[in-house]
This record gives C-alpha cells, sequence and structure tokens, in this order.
C-alpha cells in the first residue's frame, strides 16, 4: 500500500488480542479522503476494536495503523471523533452543551461553544430543542445530537460504531437517509461499523466483510448508489441488491 | 390526591400521637402508671411552655450545638471530597491511604472524646474535630464510589472529544457521583447530632447536652424535653435541607 496524502485510515497487517482471545487477524486497510468505509460481520469478529484502535483508544498487538497521516496513538486520537453505539449523551447537560463538548474541552468559553455547536441545530433538524435534556428527546433525535457532537469536533475521520442499532426499523431508514445527507453535504472519512449489510451498502463507498473472530477479511465490495438520494429506489435496485446477495454469502462463509 | 396524602398523613399522626401524650400526662395517667410524682412527666403544652419560657437559656445553647454539629460536617465534607477526589487520581495514594481510612474510622469515638478534652479543653474546637471524624468516612467511601462508576464508555468518548484527564473528571466523573455524594452526606447528616451530643457528654462548657444532663439531674424535665424537641427539629432539617439539595443539584434523575 503507498503512502500519500490522500491517504486518511490505513492499516497494515494489524491483528490484536486481548491475552490469549485473538480479535483480529491481519487486517489490511484503507480509506482514502472522503471515503466512507463500511465494516461489516458476525458479532464479536473485532469491528469495535478494530474502530478503536483506529480512533488511537487502543493499540494493535502486531501491524501498523495510521489515521491523518499520524501513526502513534495520541496522533491518531486527534484526527479521529468516535461515535460510540449507544449514544452516551450526558444526562446532567442539554442537547446544545453535549453537542459542544469538544469545544469545551478544547478551552472555549461556554457562549462561544454554544454559538458555533447551536449553528448546526437547524441543519439537523433539532432547532426548538437546544435546551432539551437527552432523555426528553427521542431515539432519533438522540442520535442526531450525538453524531452533531462528533461532527462539531472538527476531526477529519469520524469512527462510527453501529450508530443506529439502538433505533427500530423505520426511524433506522430514516436516519440512514439523514446521514447520507449529512455526509454529501460535509464530506468526511467515516469508518463505519453495522451489522446490517443494507445500511452498509446504502452509505458507504466500499464494505468490508470480516469472518467470525479472529475478524479477518473475507472481501470487499464496492456499493452501487452509496448514499443516493432516494434511498429506497437505491435499496431496490437490481445492482444493489445483486452485491447485497454477494455481501450476505461472504458473511455467511466468514461466519463458519 | 397521593401527593397531598404524603403530607396531610405524617402531620395526622404527629399530631395524634402529640394529643393522645397531651391527655395521657395531664389527666396523670402515665405518672400514676410509672409511680411518679406528675411535675416528672410533663405534658406536650408543659414542654411548650418551658420552650418559651426558657427560650434565651435554650438558644444560647442551642448556638452552641448547631455550630458543633455545622463546622463539623463542613470539615468533615471538606476531608471526605479532598480525600475522595485525590484516591480518585493516584492510585497509588488511594492504595496507601484508603486502609489508613478505614483504620482511622474505626478509632471509637468514646475513647478520643474526652482525650481531645483532655488536649484541647472544653470549647467547641474538639466537638467539630469529633464530629468531623465521624462523617468524613462515608461522604469518602460514598464519593469515591460514585467518581469510580462512571462508563469507562464515556470516558472513551471524552478522550476522542479532546477532553483533558481533568475535563473528563469535571464533566463526567463529578455529575456522575453526585448522587452517591448526597448518600454518604445523608448518613454524615443524620450521624452528625449524636456525635456532638456525645462529644459535650465528654466534657463541656455549653450546649445542649450539658443542658440535659444539668436539668436532668436537677429533675427539670420540661427543660429535657424541651430541649429534646429542639434536637429532633435540628435533625429533620438537615436531612430535609440535604435532600432538598439534592433535588436541586441533582436535576436530571
Amino acid at each position: 500500500m503507498r503512502k500519500d496524502n490522500s491517504v486518511s485510515v490505513a492499516a497494515r497487517g494489524l491483528s490484536h488480542s486481548y491475552g490469549e482471545l485473538r480479535s483480529l487477524q491481519r487486517i489490511d486497510l484503507a480509506a482514502a479522503d472522503g471515503e466512507v468505509v463500511a465494516l461489516v460481520g458476525p458479532s464479536g469478529c473485532g469491528k469495535s476494536t478494530l474502530l478503536e484502535i483506529v480512533c488511537g483508544l487502543r493499540e494493535p498487538s502486531t501491524g501498523e495503523v495510521e489515521a491523518g497521516g499520524a501513526a502513534g496513538a495520541t496522533g491518531r486520537l486527534a484526527h479521529c471523533a468516535y461515535m460510540p453505539q449507544r449514544d452516551l449523551l450526558l444526562p446532567w447537560f442539554s442537547a446544545l452543551d453535549n453537542a459542544a463538548l469538544a469545544l469545551r474541552n478544547r478551552g472555549a468559553g461556554k457562549a462561544e461553544a454554544r454559538r458555533e455547536a447551536g449553528a448546526l441545530f437547524e441543519r439537523f433538524g433539532l432547532a426548538g430543542f437546544e435546551g432539551a435534556r437527552p432523555q426528553e428527546l427521542s431515539g432519533g433525535m438522540r442520535q442526531r445530537v450525538a453524531f452533531l457532537r462528533t461532527l462539531v469536533a472538527g476531526k477529519p475521520v469520524l469512527a462510527l460504531d453501529e450508530p443506529f442499532a439502538s433505533l427500530d426499523a423505520i426511524s433506522r431508514a430514516e436516519m440512514q437517509g439523514w446521514l447520507a445527507g449529512a455526509l454529501r453535504a460535509d464530506s468526511r472519512t467515516v469508518l463505519l461499523v453495522s451489522h446490517d449489510i443494507e445500511e452498509a451498502l446504502y452509505l458507504a463507498d466500499r464494505v468490508v466483510v470480516l469472518s467470525a473472530r479472529p475478524g479477518r477479511i473475507v472481501t470487499e465490495l464496492s456499493a452501487p448508489h452509496p448514499r443516493a438520494e432516494d434511498r429506497d429506489h437505491a435499496v431496490t435496485d437490481p445492482a444493489f441488491v445483486t452485491v447485497r446477495e454477494h455481501a450476505l454469502v461472504s458473511l455467511r462463509e466468514g461466519a463458519r | 390526591m397521593r401527593a397531598v396524602l404524603r403530607i396531610v398523613l405524617p402531620i395526622a399522626l404527629i399530631a395524634a400521637l402529640v394529643g393522645l401524650w397531651q391527655i395521657a400526662a395531664s389527666t396523670g395517667w402515665i405518672a400514676e402508671a410509672l409511680n411518679l410524682e406528675p411535675f416528672l412527666v410533663p405534658s406536650p403544652a408543659e414542654v411548650g411552655d418551658a420552650i418559651w419560657n426558657n427560650r434565651t437559656l435554650l438558644w444560647e445553647n442551642t448556638w452552641v450545638t448547631l455550630r458543633e454539629i455545622l463546622f463539623g460536617l463542613l470539615a468533615g465534607a471538606a476531608v471526605g471530597v479532598g480525600l475522595a477526589t485525590a484516591m480518585r487520581f493516584s492510585r497509588v495514594l488511594r492504595d496507601a491511604v484508603f486502609p489508613l481510612t478505614v483504620a482511622v474510622q474505626a478509632v471509637p469515638i468514646v475513647v478520643i472524646a474526652p482525650i481531645l478534652v483532655v488536649w484541647f479543653g472544653y470549647g467547641i474546637g474538639p466537638k467539630v474535630v469529633i464530629v468531623a471524624f465521624a462523617v468524613f468516612f462515608p461522604i469518602t467511601v460514598n464519593l469515591l464510589d460514585g467518581l469510580r462508576a462512571v462508563d469507562p464508555e464515556a470516558v472513551k468518548m471524552m478522550r476522542t472529544l479532546d477532553a483533558s484527564r481533568w475535563a473528563t473528571f469535571r464533566r463526567v466523573e463529578v455529575p456522575t457521583a453526585l448522587p452517591y455524594f448526597f448518600s454518604g452526606a445523608k448518613v454524615a447528616v443524620a450521624i452528625a447530632p449524636i456525635v456532638a451530643l456525645f462529644a459535650e457528654l465528654a466534657g463541656s462548657n455549653a450546649g445542649l447536652m450539658r443542658l440535659i444532663v444539668q436539668d436532668n439531674a436537677n429533675l427539670e424535665i420540661a427543660r429535657v424535653f424541651a430541649a429534646t424537641v429542639i434536637l429532633i427539629a435540628i435533625g429533620v432539617l438537615l436531612v430535609g435541607l440535604t435532600a432538598l439539595a439534592q433535588r436541586l443539584v441533582v436535576t436530571w434523575r
């Protein structure tokens, strides 16, 4: 794999184990600037571990990893924003203060941080809910605030760990369309962990299928209509359905 | 309806009990049953009279005991918060200091109270120390538990949002720990008056306990009851104010 500036995230021969338990095996992965790469695989295949390694929250046991050109954990941490599976909004802060957390952590004053984060509320369909506590918001709104919080951090790489897993089917489809729109408007390099093949193929440019533990790459598939405006049309298109079948077969192979 | 009952029922019950006592005492039934002189069994009305007639004396002594309780609570809370915070930030310190904290807490107050009187005299100082001594432990332990109850995922999230150790402490750990802190504070507030009274018993020149001991010896039973009523009021007020503070601070539960 060549090293150039357009590569935003790169892993080479990356393996990881928790003591005796091997979780990831020789992963080679790259995401270009502005590319959305989805990781799908059976539960426990190390998808979340891989995200945490890329973000600098963990170190690989062997192999190399870099994000935004930085190879060290601190450097990776500086270039990645991580959106955990649960929204983890802080119940003692308003939606606005949750969204502004990264700015406050960097030392911005309260008023300034609120102004900057608040400017995005309208676009995210959250206008009027600035002062609401997270527990007063619906599941979909909470996920949007969590995503906004990740985006406001201003990092070039976003690591999203099953962002919509906790939502019901209808809100999930809605949120996928919404996230696609948000990424069309504000392009970032995204690593998206999902257990939903349709979600992965719709949101990502490329889908990487991982095997059961220890996770290794089974195959990589290109998505036919990444983040298309008409989601319902995109996911029923014959090309999409064919790739989805491919992905399912690979997933089944890898699960064995 | 339930909300109204929750206020009305306990008041009605207390009023009924006081009324019952009034009848039993003023008719002389209790004194008769215990084979006592009637003046040794004051009725609530007589206790009320004793409070009013001795208001200056009672207030002077209440003020002493109240200061012992409040300063003791403040000092104990300051030590508890400081210790728990320091132990949260330094594992080495926690491993070193925690066993000592448990040992210090296990020293019987009954023993050290008279020693402190010998060392520091009959003033308010030794009482404050003893109250602080008794209340710092529940605050330290509960607060430390609360700080450690933080969601590790939330800490990871904060790290990718560029939080320093201090920012994570302030914005995630402290709010997580606040309900635990208040649990400790409620225990502290409940034991502080008892400890203050005991400290006065070990030797003092003023305070409600000293007054009670004196009055009991002189068979001024109505005034003993009067001082007791004041102590109950202090206890209820402290617990109530702590609960109120918790509701005002922990607004997200």
